[in-house]
């Protein structure tokens, strides 16, 4: 496939080459084992506290060694609830909300199901924004970990973790937070911050796949989910995945300097993708809390038609996107995210998300804003709810349903 | 990305027989916005000759759900209305060259359109075969009606499949269990079709795997002659009949052509809802005889008669 255009970029994205030239002599010159007693592994070990360095830099960190490399933001996520679930064993229950990613969700559902916790899930209202009310009913000095993300993967929404966390605190509650859509688009100072434990990912960040870090602060009670060598001072055991590491390094140095550009030009260019595709295509609307959000993330709901046909469509046009269809991802339903924050079947069935990067040019949302219109105008053709010659829905009621 | 086949693609891409069909003298609308995917299927019959003279569609759905949609359409036009009533998904499936298993509800949907509107153009009210089952899946609406012809006509054996087939449970997957009586009992009313189902012609099941004899002997089957073949579809035909005849019903064999053999089911089993499945039953005992893989299909689709 030749170079499309890519507005994925929560899903995934590209290794930056200078990410990619950091990681390179780590595979064939500096291959050593960060454990070993001799030179090879001396000149890795080196580098694997640089990269340290860089992640705490992004986080704004108090120390170096508060941050954990670990596969990704799963694994992250699921270290950080396990590990405060084994620090406070007489603790059990657990707060997290309705639209997290599955990393947390399958996770809590499972210690609901087999470990008999309880889990409270914070609702959110239309707009996405949690239901602070229900949260604050929730806390209590029974809870042992209170995960909540920073923000919504689907549709750029912002939770306040900070307001969030300081709550947790006054009931004695560990607050952790999936930052993985968040960091390197949201400044960060967590030493400052309440904010006990923190995942990311590196390659939402032009990191590659297969690393990601867990912040804990110093301090905290925790309990290691991987057991066996010292690395990482034995909260994370296994051999170190050193040129990830050291991309993820690269790649954290490089958000720090972008994340200007992310909150100015990329912005600007989720908002005039946005504003035009709203202007051009009737029956539409965004998702999500638009006045809270990232800024490279936009969802738009096109209402009476199915996202995989639009995806295909837009693929067919050489631009990647994603959607909140129950089709493109093999089970039935319209994502979670979409039904918590109650938006109609009509609509959720055809939320697409446009997920920006640093990459992305002008010429691209140009290109993006002039085909849209079309692709959605040919499946409303098709559509039995949509009244072709008016451009309006239409009664539709099948036998069954 | 699923992995759609050239023909999906050209469906969905350039759909065949898409809009409204004034002219239509019969509609059949199935599934519901909940379910991510509905279809409205209108046809124009000709009162005289029972001719299809034309069809169109409006769906709401996926890439496959629109491709099934298309094919449909394309596989009805110029067929009698009792001709069109023996295809089954399968046919939908096959014809645009296989649909992903997630995806086959997809072509589930197309066959029920079809059912619907044919209902609809006799006159016969489609919600009394719907009041027939028990609703077992809430959440998209599937009776046990529709799974059971699902796992008649596709040789369904799990309930995954049945999910990926039907849609049914795939949701709160409270229905779960129920489903799996469901299936049961559609597996204890066609036993015959139980173990061959199980693993695919030119594979070995667990169950036939013996240990090897000390003087293998040549195990190549000889390559029957075109006559012999011939001679052992018709003998397997002739011995299905006497079942197939209890029931009310008869098999013809009308025509072999290289993997595809035509035949013809009259009485009781003309235009059941069971047709399929009496296929299904024909294929697996001619696959069974042959030692290879066949397809049976109905007389009606020769490409003789293909408009």
């Amino acid at each position: 496939m030749s170079q499309g255009i890519y507005l994925d970029n929560n899903a995934t994205t590209r290794v930056d080459p200078e990410v990619l030239q950091e990681m390179l002599p780590l595979f064939t010159e500096h291959f050593g084992n960060p454990s070993s007693m001799h030179g090879f592994g001396a000149a890795v070990g080196g580098k694997i506290e640089w990269a340290r360095k860089q992640v705490q830099a992004l986080l704004g960190a108090a120390h170096d060694s508060e941050i954990v490399f670990t596969s990704g933001g799963t694994e992250s996520d699921n270290t950080a609830i396990l590990s405060a679930l084994e620090a406070y064993p007489k603790k059990r229950e657990i707060i997290t909300s309705v639209v997290e990613h599955p990393g947390v969700l399958a996770l809590c559902e499972y210690l609901e199901k087999k470990r008999g916790y309880t889990v409270h899930r914070i609702p959110v209202d239309n707009r996405g924004n949690l239901d602070m009310e229900a949260y604050r009913a929730a806390l209590s000095d029974r809870v042992a970990i209170v995960s909540i993300m920073w923000a919504n993967n689907e549709t750029g929404t912002i939770f306040p973790v900070e307001e969030l966390a300081r709550m947790a605190k006054e009931v004695g509650a560990v607050f952790h937070t999936d930052a993985v859509q968040s960091v390197g688009k949201i400044p960060m100072k967590l030493a400052d911050s309440a904010i006990d434990m923190l995942s990311l990912s590196g390659h939402k960040l032009h990191a590659p796949k297969g690393i990601g870090a867990l912040y804990v602060k110093r301090g905290l009670r925790f309990r290691p989910m991987l057991r066996g060598g010292h690395q990482e001072r034995s909260r994370r055991a296994g051999t170190e995945n050193a040129p990830a590491i050291v991309g993820l390094g690269a790649a954290a140095q490089l958000a720090l300097v972008h994340m200007g550009e992310e909150n100015t030009r990329v912005k600007a260019l989720r908002d005039k993708l946005e504003q035009a595709i709203l202007a051009a295509v009737p029956s539409c609307f965004v998702t999500g809390n638009p006045d809270d959000r990232l800024p490279n993330t936009c969802n738009i709901a096109f209402e009476y038609i199915e996202g995989e046909a639009i995806l295909l469509l837009l693929n067919e046009a050489g631009i990647a996107a994603s959607s909140g269809s129950a089709c493109t991802s093999g089970s039935l339903e319209p994502s979670h995210v979409m039904r918590a924050m109650g938006v109609p079947y009509t609509a959720a069935h055809g939320a697409t998300r446009f997920s920006l990067s640093r990459d992305t040019t002008e010429e691209e949302i140009d290109r993006v804003i002039a085909v849209v219109p079309g692709i959605i105008a040919k499946l409303r053709s098709l559509s039995p709810y949509w009244q072709q010659e008016a451009g309006r829905p239409k009664e539709f009621a099948p036998v069954y349903s | 990305m699923w992995n759609y086949t050239d023909k999906v693609k050209e469906h969905f891409f350039n759909p065949k027989n898409s809009g409204v069909l004034d002219s239509a003298n019969a509609v059949g609308e199935v599934g519901s916005i909940t379910c991510g995917d509905a279809l409205r299927l209108m046809l124009k019959v000709d009162p005289d000759t029972q001719i299809i003279l034309d069809a169109k569609f409006q769906t709401f759905g996926c890439g496959s759900a629109i491709a099934s949609s298309s094919a449909l359409t394309e596989m009805i036009i110029g067929k009698t209305v009792d001709e069109a009533l023996t295809l089954t998904n399968r046919d939908i499936a096959e014809y645009l060259g296989g649909l992903p298993p997630e995806k086959m509800h997809c072509s589930v949907m197309g066959a029920e359109a079809l059912r619907a509107a044919i209902a609809n153009y006799k006159g016969e009210a489609w919600e009394d075969d719907h009041e027939e089952g028990e609703l077992v899946c809430k959440c998209f609406g599937i009776d046990a009606a529709m799974i059971e012809r699902a796992v008649t006509v596709n040789g369904l054996t799990t309930l995954e499949e049945v999910t990926h087939y039907t849609k049914a449970g795939g949701s709160c997957q409270t229905c779960h269990e129920k489903i799996e009586e469901v299936l049961e009992e559609v597996l204890a009313k066609t036993g015959a079709l139980k173990p061959a189902a199980k693993h695919a012609p030119g594979t070995v099941g667990l169950d036939a795997i013996k240990p090897l004899e000390p003087k293998a002997e040549p195990a190549a089957a000889p390559k029957l002659t075109n006559v012999q073949r011939m001679q052992a579809i018709m003998s397997a035909i002739e011995e299905m009949r006497p079942q197939i005849q209890r029931d009310g019903g008869d098999v013809e064999l009308v025509d072999i052509d290289g993997k595809d053999i035509y035949v013809r089911l009259s009485g009781a089993c003309s235009g059941c809802s069971q047709s399929a499945g009496t296929m299904m039953g024909v294929q697996m005992k001619l696959v069974e005889k042959l030692g290879e893989f066949v397809r049976v299909k109905p007389a009606s689709l020769m490409p003789a008669h293909a408009g």
